[in-house]
Formats: C-alpha cells, sequence, structure tokens
C-alpha cells in the first residue's frame, strides 16, 4: 500500500521543494549575525522614520562606526512600553514628562534633549470653525469644540496624543464626553490619522516632520501654528544595562554620542523635505 | 485621485525597474510565508489525521477547539509570541524578536489550525469512503492515517495553499514580532502598511499589486505541478 512516507509521495515531495525553496533563498540577517559592528535596535517614534529622517542620518553613522541601526517605529506610548520589556537599546520619542518618568523608574541611564520641531493643527481649507481666525491654539481647540467640527485624534497614548491632551487641559475642554460624535479617536498612528482626517475632511494634530513628508493631504491644510504650546521636543534615553542585562551599551552609547555629537547634530539640521527642515538639532554641548 | 492608475504604474515600474528593495522584501516575505507553510504542514497533517481517524476522549472537542483557531485575529498571534520572545519573556534570552525567525514562528501559529482543520476534513471524508475496505485489511490507525493523507495528497495541497495564502496576507503578527525594521524584517505587507502611513497610497496599491502577482505566480506553480502529478498518478 502507498504509504505517506514512501520515497515517491507527493505531499512529501512537495514538503521537500517548500523546505529548499525556504532555505534556498537568501538568509537574511537573524539575531547577531548583523554589520561588523553588530546592531542595535532603537525603539522609536514614528514621525522620525516616516518623513524620511533615518534614511538621511543612519547610513552616515554606520558608515563610520560599522554599528547597523535597526529601528522598531511603533509610536512614543508603545516605544516607552517595549522599551520597559527591555526591547531595545535606545528610545527616540518625543514626550518629555514620559521620558523623564522611564529615566526615574530605572529603566533608562539618562535623558538628553536631542532636536525639537513644532505641532500644526490642520484642517479643511473651508475650515468650518473658523480656525484661522483665532490666535492662539487654545482658542482654536475652542472653536473646534464650540462648532462641533469634526476632529481625529490620535486616541493612542503616542507622543502627539498626549500632547493634544495637554492642549485641550489648557483650552478648558474635554472632548472625551463626544468621542464617537465630532471627536473621533482613531486609535492609530500619525499616518493613518491624517488618511482618516483627509477623508472625513477632519481637523488634527499632527508634528510638522509627518505632515510635511506625508503625500496624501487631500483638501486639508495648516490652519493653526506658532504657538509657543505646540513646541515639540525629542529626546533619546539609553536603556539602563543594570535594569536589562541584554542590552548592548557600548554600542548604544557610541550611537547617543554620535547623535549630540556636532557630526550628528548637523546631519539631522542639513535633512529636509520640499526644501523645509524638519527637525531642529538642540542637544545642550556638555 | 485617480489612484488606481497611479498604482498600477507604481507597480510597473517596481517590477520592471526590479528595484532591489523590493526585490529583497519579496524575497523575506516568501522566506517567512514558505517557511512557515512548511511549518504548518508538518505539523497540521499528522495532527488532521489524528483527529479524523483517531478514537480518544475529547476528540470532538479539541476538534471545534483546533477549526476555531482559525479564526485567531494575527494581532493576537503576534501579542502572544511578542510576550513569549521579549526581554522580559520566557524566551527573551535567545534574542529572537525582531527577527525574520519571529516572524516565521507567529506565522507557523497562525497558519497551523488552518492546515489541520482542512486535513481533518479531507482525511474524515477519505476515512468514510475507505472505512469498510481498509478495516476488512486489517489496518492499524497510524497506517490508516498515512493510506489516507497520501490518497487525500491532492486536496492537502489546497489545505497547505489556503494556509500560505494566510501568511502571505497578513500583517498585524508580523508587524508586532518583526518591527518592520528596514532590511531586517520587512515584508511586503508591512511595507505596504508603511507606505499608506507615508500617504504614498498609489506606492502602497502598486505593493499591493505586486502581492497578488506574487501569490499568482505560487499558485499557478502549485496547480501546474499538481496536475502533472495527477497525470502520473493516473497514467
Amino acid at each position: 500500500m502507498a504509504s505517506f512516507y514512501s520515497k515517491d509521495g507527493y505531499p512529501m515531495r512537495l514538503l521537500l521543494l517548500l523546505a529548499l525553496v525556504a532555505l534556498a533563498l537568501p538568509a537574511y540577517a537573524d539575531g547577531d549575525a548583523g554589520a561588523d559592528g553588530g546592531f542595535i535596535v532603537v525603539q522609536s517614534t514614528t514621525s522620525t522614520r516616516n518623513s524620511g529622517l533615518y534614511d538621511a542620518i543612519l547610513p552616515q553613522f554606520t558608515e563610520t562606526t560599522g554599528i547597523q541601526i535597526r529601528v522598531v517605529a511603533v509610536g512614543t506610548g508603545q516605544a516607552l512600553r517595549n522599551a520597559r520589556n527591555c526591547d531595545g537599546d535606545v528610545l527616540l520619542v518625543h514626550a518629555t514628562a514620559a521620558e523623564e518618568e522611564f529615566v526615574e523608574d530605572g529603566y533608562g541611564l539618562s535623558r538628553t534633549d536631542l532636536m525639537y520641531n513644532d505641532f500644526v493643527l490642520v484642517g479643511p481649507s473651508d475650515d468650518p470653525a473658523r480656525v484661522a481666525d483665532t490666535t492662539s491654539i487654545n482658542a482654536a481647540l475652542s472653536a473646534i469644540a464650540d462648532s462641533r467640527a469634526p476632529f481625529a485624534s490620535r486616541g493612542d497614548d503616542s507622543g502627539t496624543h498626549k500632547k493634544e491632551r495637554s492642549l485641550w487641559a489648557g483650552a478648558e475642554v474635554d472632548p472625551s464626553g463626544d468621542s464617537g460624535t465630532w471627536y473621533r479617536e482613531t486609535g492609530s498612528g500619525m499616518g493613518a490619522t491624517l488618511n482618516i482626517a483627509s477623508g472625513m475632511n477632519a481637523y488634527t494634530l499632527t508634528d510638522r516632520a509627518t505632515w510635511i513628508a506625508f503625500a496624501n493631504k487631500g483638501d486639508l491644510r495648516i490652519l493653526a501654528e506658532g504657538d509657543e504650546d505646540l513646541f515639540n521636543q525629542y529626546g533619546i534615553i539609553a536603556i539602563n544595562p543594570v535594569r536589562c542585562p541584554a542590552v548592548k551599551a557600548t554600542p548604544a552609547q557610541t550611537f547617543i554620542d554620535w547623535l549630540l555629537s556636532d557630526g550628528g547634530q548637523s546631519a539631522i539640521a542639513a535633512y529636509r523635505r520640499d526644501g523645509q527642515q524638519l527637525f531642529f538639532p538642540n542637544a545642550k554641548p556638555e | 485621485m485617480n489612484g488606481f492608475g497611479d498604482a498600477f504604474a507604481a507597480a510597473f515600474a517596481l517590477i520592471v525597474g526590479f528595484d532591489a528593495d523590493l526585490v529583497e522584501i519579496v524575497g523575506l516575505s516568501l522566506r517567512v510565508t514558505l517557511s512557515a507553510t512548511l511549518f504548518a504542514c508538518l505539523l497540521g497533517f499528522p495532527l488532521g489525521a489524528v483527529l479524523a481517524v483517531g478514537r480518544f476522549r475529547g476528540r470532538g472537542a479539541l476538534t471545534v477547539f483546533v477549526n476555531a483557531l482559525m479564526g485567531l485575529p494575527p494581532v493576537v498571534v503576534g501579542l502572544i509570541v511578542y510576550m513569549m520572545l521579549s526581554r522580559t519573556g520566557p524566551f527573551g534570552t535567545l534574542g529572537l524578536l525582531y527577527t525574520p525567525t519571529a516572524m516565521i514562528i507567529a506565522q507557523t501559529i497562525l497558519v497551523t489550525p488552518i492546515v489541520a482543520a482542512l486535513a481533518r476534513q479531507t482525511v474524515a471524508d477519505l476515512d468514510a469512503e475507505y472505512y469498510e475496505t481498509l478495516h476488512s485489511m486489517g489496518a492499524r490507525a497510524g497506517a490508516r492515517m498515512r493510506t489516507l493523507l497520501w490518497d487525500g495528497r491532492f486536496a492537502l495541497m489546497t489545505a497547505a495553499l489556503a494556509g500560505m495564502g494566510r501568511a502571505l496576507a497578513e500583517v498585524g503578527a508580523v508587524m508586532i514580532v518583526g518591527g518592520n525594521i528596514d532590511h531586517v524584517t520587512r515584508v511586503m505587507t508591512t511595507a505596504i502598511a508603511l507606505e499608506t502611513s507615508r500617504g504614498e497610497l498609489a506606492l502602497a496599491l502598486g505593493l499591493g499589486i505586486v502581492l497578488m502577482a506574487l501569490s499568482l505566480a505560487l499558485n499557478a506553480l502549485v496547480m501546474g505541478a499538481r496536475l502533472s502529478g495527477a497525470r502520473l498518478a493516473h497514467a
């Protein structure tokens, strides 16, 4: 009787074929088999990746040090949680209060300012809430709440979402009761939220870097900007090797030192999209 | 927005230009998906045969359970595997998180129930057909399972294809355990998600068209093998 395991068994040959194909495909760097200098994992906010900053500056670092940077871009809230699970060597996010708490709790060695840009309020060009006539971000948000014009919130505990909540508090408006009506919590990343805002002509808060690089703006445009409350500071933290023994502390520190050095800072300043500078380095000299 | 024309133009440019990054991403997609399908078949075919032919307590409940697992959300599988492989998880010391290996593990978990459930149905149908014959020959359960799996080999290929389709298409699990790291764990679906989040909708849809073409090619390949195999079997 024919057997599943017979020499010319067909499923067996199919499995063998699958196995050969799977093995013959080039094996990409698994585990430690990375570049010469090894690799480190950076838990990161998404704006630095989506805007193309990493593509522009990381090759310069890898070229001089041989250290490969593996970026996991997930949004500040999730990046902080992943880092608390020790799943990374360096943290690059934008929520200063949460970053300081991370360091105080012993997960990070120290937090340093790296660069800044700002948030902007974007919305449909016909501006139903007359946001463009307001003079502060507080007044702009109040106008949106008063007119009940659609507003797309990240709703994902990201750095931008933390900032947005503090701005609503500053405007003395609590939109959470209106969630599902004019206040729409997308629970998604900045790009997905911009796509939603673009699709439903809603207002939303975004960092300027993601906005400039975003290609599906539709009818959206910047309606409020320049308020000092819209300042957006990025920080960098080395994850504590005492708390997380698997951390590659030496290459992680090499990376941080480079970003804070003149070379790293000028690489950040040199990155432009559509002729505009997206990030402004502001590491303080030691 | 004339997105579809742009999407086809983008797909065409990607394929014709033989874009190096695209080749790398497609290669990794194939490696992860085919490996996961292979492991899922190695686990799922025997499991399906045992569920079809075996007589043991709890078989019905186990069958329902395996069938239900076909509806596992990829994000949930991704989360479970993340918690297992995280540095603070039980297998954290292996350092597998954010590697293609982690992605293969997650997709194997996702695909095995599909392969097992479809294999169980195939073998159970054949068992009903050949029960008398096999019993009169005094075949033991093990021999019966092997015979029925062999007999259902062409139907089992459809089971494998169904599993492969699921693995090729899912994004939730590989995004969490792979991290969508450029040149390391970026596959077709996570690249599509990334370009969508950048608002590059035409490029995202173009990548989707490339993924569909890939799926089409794989299915045509298996169909061709199946036809020639069937011809040989009936020769």
